[in-house]
């Protein structure tokens, strides 16, 4: 959910950038990365891990942890914590180490 | 393959300063971050810093960023920045591979500074795993850059400045913290910091820990246990708390990858956080050209790693032939302020950790 106050920062309202998630619409904002327009829409299972096909959300939000990564417009793999969300994305969950069709 | 006269990884406060003081002394400099934000994790601290007027202290951490992002731009001839830019592989012949727009470039570089940071560190516990257990960072991240909440319930993992800081800064963005749970006997940040938690009702329970998230698809809550003295479970004192959100504050490990790929000597010094490259007095590493500066050398405050940035940018420029008019002055004054950072209680364990990780010698 997005935070409307604050006692330091202001978020002011940006403009809204569309995308999809799942095949579903969602809207984020401009200069959210995919993963941050994700949660702002309460989603925060990201991927699913290779072997046991468990849920997984970002554990570390700067690149580092690989817990994030999903398939952005059919390329996998993609670190959304630190890729900005641009309009028209096709975002969907990966599972396992995805592939490269 | 691009030459590079001086690259750096890294855009944070070490990489920033690095880059401004290189830059004075002539250099030409390729500055690289992976994030789409320049700063670094200056960009999430909302919080006034400690320290001198010298390290910017008494100012919010991303103010400080933009400061040092504003130092760069007299410079914008000879300092190249890439964002978005990932820096995947180093090879020893003195070539990165960078991944960026879509495609890797290779760079040979004459020197290099190694800025990279460090990585949140883990907790074992069942389903720690699942959705919504997140480092502290990344909850800092999430709502104080991008305004998002990680949720309305929070429980605190760690009781170190950033366990005891992001606890503060989750109240201040609208979130419940329904406790702030660690290991030891008493708190491990500045009493400061938790003093202001206490007086906002956090329940802040010592000698605990958390033996188990629970929830399917996304955490549902906690189960908490009480420590004996050897830290293990004692029997019959787990509870349960509700929340959608834990948080893990058990500090951080420097990235030492790059430099492990370049071979350089890279010792495990716990006080510093983990794996870190063996620095000469000038910051360089056991590879000749190659620097580091930053919680990449050792987990230390932003304060010490803008002084850090500052050293191994004016070491990797006389490296490369450029002497700043002002070298023996700017490196004495680093000297100085970096003693006083490490100086005290609060700074014997990077001091010890230090001297475990310098060479004398250059050895290559």
């Amino acid at each position: 959910m997005r935070i409307e106050q604050h006692p330091i920062l202001d978020f002011p309202e940006r403009k809204p950038i569309a995308f999809t998630f799942e095949g579903g619409p969602m809207l984020g904002r401009e200069g959210d990365t995919i993963a941050a327009a994700l949660h702002a829409n309460g989603i925060s299972a990201l991927s699913e891990s290779s072997e046991l096909h468990r849920p997984r959300g970002f554990y570390c939000a700067i690149g580092n942890c690989s817990s994030c990564h999903m398939v952005v417009d059919g390329i996998p793999n993609v670190k959304t914590c630190i890729t900005p969300l641009r309009e028209g994305m096709a975002v969907t969950r990966q599972a396992g180490k995805g592939a490269y069709r | 393959m691009i030459e590079k006269e001086l690259v750096i990884v890294g855009a944070g406060p070490a990489g920033l300063c690095a880059a401004r003081i290189a830059a004075e002394a002539g250099c030409r400099v390729l500055l690289i971050d992976r994030s789409p934000l320049l700063g670094g994790q200056l960009i999430k601290q909302t919080h006034k810093f400690f320290g001198s007027e010298q390290q910017r202290a008494k100012t919010r951490g991303f103010r400080i960023a933009e400061a040092l992002v504003a130092d760069l731009k007299p410079f914008g001839d000879t300092v190249e920045i890439w964002q978005e830019a990932t820096v995947v592989g180093a090879y020893p012949d003195s070539v990165l591979t960078v991944w960026t727009n879509g495609e890797y470039r290779k760079i040979h570089f004459q020197s290099l500074i190694l800025a990279v940071g460090a990585g949140e560190r883990s907790l074992a516990f069942e389903n720690n795993d699942l959705p919504g257990v997140y480092g502290a960072g990344a909850v800092q991240t999430l709502m104080n850059v991008y305004g998002v909440l990680p949720g309305k319930e929070v429980v605190m993992i760690g009781s170190g400045n950033i366990g005891l800081i992001v606890c503060y800064q989750l109240i201040q963005a609208g979130a419940v913290v329904k406790a702030l749970v660690e290991a030891a006997p008493k708190i491990g940040g500045y009493k400061v910091h938790a003093s202001k938690l206490r007086r906002l009702g956090v329940p802040i329970l010592t000698r605990t820990t958390v033996v188990r998230a629970l929830g399917d698809s996304a955490v549902k809550g906690v189960v908490l246990s009480g420590l004996d003295e050897n830290w293990n479970p004692i029997p019959g004192t787990e509870s349960e708390i509700a929340c959608d959100a834990v948080c893990v504050a058990v500090g951080l490990s420097p990235l030492y990858q790059l430099a492990w790929m370049l071979g350089a000597e890279i010792p495990y010094v716990g006080e510093l956080g983990g794996m870190v490259p063996l620095l000469d007095e000038n910051r360089q590493t056991t590879v000749s050209g190659v620097f580091a500066a930053g919680d990449a050398s050792g987990v230390e405050e932003a304060s010490s790693a803008m002084v850090g940035g500052r050293l191994a940018g004016l070491h990797a420029a006389r490296f490369l032939g450029h002497l700043h008019p002002d070298h023996t002055a700017i490196d004495t004054e680093c000297r100085a302020q970096l003693s006083s950072l490490r100086g005290g209680p609060f700074g014997a364990k990077i001091r010890a950790g230090l001297k475990k990780a310098e060479v004398k010698v250059h050895a290559r």
